[in-house]
């Protein structure tokens, strides 16, 4: 393909692969967690880090980084006291990031709408080569630390009292994955934007669910998932000249509605190949 | 040694007390039922022992170590009283059962053929290794509940604490059930467990401790079954104790209501 001779093509298409494998790679213990809206949480928050760093002349994906992770850990805070209020604290502190990022951004020196939008909506063209270095150091980084503690991050999130009884450093491992939280929604900020993030998260994930059986099968198909969505979303939104942050999500969502019918329609189909077979023994005996 | 050591202990939420001055010791290779009411605090008292609840005051010791400074978690296996709500994200009863193995591996091993043989051995012990790599949501709730038992058998623990295990569960898996924790008990295991009525489990029971407002109101030999436990058809074994010698029928404490 004659646009991928570009440098910055190249520069978008590495920065989208990165981000596609590993938000689903994060966004997996989210969605087990029923905490799949987190993602976009977190996003409004790391707006405020972005007016700060434009704000002081800085990069302003590591003050997001900064200002996202010190949100995502207070959220872990407020999520482990587990207090009734926890909802409308969350509440609070999410308006209060997109407000206060609005705020910012409009107070620096380069204030205007253009901006803002990149960051909301993503401008993966715009990725300078040290943009791609965070990114991808970051990306693997976060990839890493959840395929490594698989096995610990499965059972915090799937029974996170029998992990405390197990000894398991709990308070630690919800801190790390606050913080990947954080950290996976500022890069992926430059791909799809800050409001499209948890997409990319959750998305894969929902889409492989449907017809996987296992945890480690999930997150491998959501990550191929989301993969091929950031690949093809690049590719097509240069194609028809569309956004590339809305049209990987767009891609994704289709993966889903297609992955969906598909799995629906092999399990009609299997239960019908069932049918003339005997009738399984219930399950529950009722004992006169 | 007591396994577990329970002295002059007091727990309270927001305030409100709910055990109070509650002492237990439970040596080891001994099976423990905490019987009471709902709203006794039994439940309370297992979870507070655990370290999911904290203490207001008195002390709780684990194997001899005070449980504030007990690191050695691998030695005992939680059954709580359900599976964690269903997510969505599809697991199977091997990866279940898996998380058992972390208390003794650590989070930072990968797991291993060890870790692999000890949780087909722990399936195989609740007669449900065919369904390792069906998805947990699958099963029925009686099945769940013997898949949480694999999962803190697969630590190999020397304490199992089960939180209310036979809790609507059918009478199938209440009889697998028995039998896994039979041979557990047989092999030297200590079980403490909170019942609501004991069923099947009666004949391993060597102590039953009542727990009746947050207090112990009883303590002895588990009560005598009722319902079709009492028939004489029934055939209870029980692989490691005494044989059996005529008492007198004492009131049916299972089922003891939360009357003053």
């Amino acid at each position: 393909m004659s646009l991928f001779e570009y440098d910055f093509m190249i520069r978008a298409l590495i920065g989208a692969l990165v981000i596609g494998l590993a938000a689903p790679a994060l966004g997996i213990y989210l969605v087990q967690r029923r905490l799949s809206l987190i993602g976009d949480g977190i996003g409004h928050v790391a707006l405020t880090g972005v007016g700060v760093g434009l704000l002081l002349h800085h990069s302003p994906v590591i003050s997001a980084v900064i200002v996202s992770a010190v949100g995502a850990v207070g959220i872990e805070l407020i999520r482990q006291r587990g207090r009734t209020s926890g909802d409308l604290a969350l509440a609070l502190l999410f308006y209060g990031g997109i407000a206060g990022g609005v705020v910012l951004v409009g107070l620096s020196d380069d204030s205007s709408n253009a901006n803002l939008m990149q960051y909301l909506f993503g401008s993966l063209i715009t990725t300078s080569p040290q943009d791609l270095v965070v990114i991808t150091v970051l990306g693997l980084a976060v990839l890493l630390a959840m395929t490594a503690f698989r096995p610990a991050l499965f059972a915090v999130c799937n029974d996170e009292e029998y992990a405390r009884v197990s000894g398991l450093p709990v308070r630690t491992l919800n801190i790390l994955m606050a913080v990947t939280t954080a950290v996976t929604v500022t890069i992926a900020m430059r791909t799809v934007g800050l409001l499209l993030v948890s997409a990319l998260m959750v998305v894969p994930v929902a889409a492989a669910q449907q017809v996987t059986r296992g945890f480690r099968s999930t997150m491998a198909l959501a990550m191929v998932i989301g993969l091929g969505a950031a690949g093809a979303g690049v590719a097509v939104s240069a194609e028809i000249d569309t956004a590339p942050g809305a049209t990987t999500v767009i891609l994704a969502l289709g993966a889903f509605v297609a992955i969906s019918l598909g799995g629906g329609l092999v399990r009609a189909a299997r239960k019908r190949a069932h049918q003339p077979g005997e009738v399984e023994p219930p399950d529950v005996v009722l004992q006169g | 040694m007591s396994v577990v050591d329970v002295r002059h202990l007091a727990v309270g939420y927001d305030g409100r007390e709910i055990l109070h001055d509650v002492s237990l010791a439970v040596p080891g290779g001994e099976v423990v039922a905490i019987l009471g009411a709902n709203g006794s605090g039994k439940s309370t008292l297992i979870r507070t022992i655990l370290g999911l609840v904290p203490v207001a005051r008195g002390e709780i010791d684990l194997f001899g170590t005070p449980q504030r400074r007990f690191r050695d978690w691998a030695r005992v296996g939680y059954v709580p009283q359900r599976l964690g709500a269903g997510s969505g994200v599809p697991a199977t009863v091997g990866e279940v059962v898996a998380s058992g193995r972390l208390a003794r591996r650590g989070i930072f091993r990968p797991p291993g053929a060890a870790d692999r043989a000890a949780v087909r051995a722990a399936l195989s012990k609740v007669g449900l290794l065919d369904r390792i790599d069906d998805p947990v949501a699958t099963l029925s709730g009686g099945q769940q509940q013997r898949t949480l038992i694999a999962r803190a058998l697969a630590g190999r623990p020397d304490l199992l604490v089960l939180d209310e295990p036979t809790a609507g569960v059918d009478a199938a898996s209440q009889e697998a059930f028995a039998a896994a924790l039979g041979e557990f008990a047989a092999g030297g295991g200590t079980i403490l467990l909170v019942a609501h009525e004991l069923g099947p489990l009666r004949p391993l029971i060597d102590r039953a401790v009542v727990v009746h407002e947050g207090r112990i109101a009883h303590e002895g030999v588990p009560p005598e079954p009722a319902g079709h436990h009492a028939a004489p058809d029934h055939d209870h074994v029980h692989p490691h104790a005494t044989p059996e010698t005529d008492k007198i029928c004492v009131s049916p404490t299972d089922r003891i209501t939360a009357r003053p």
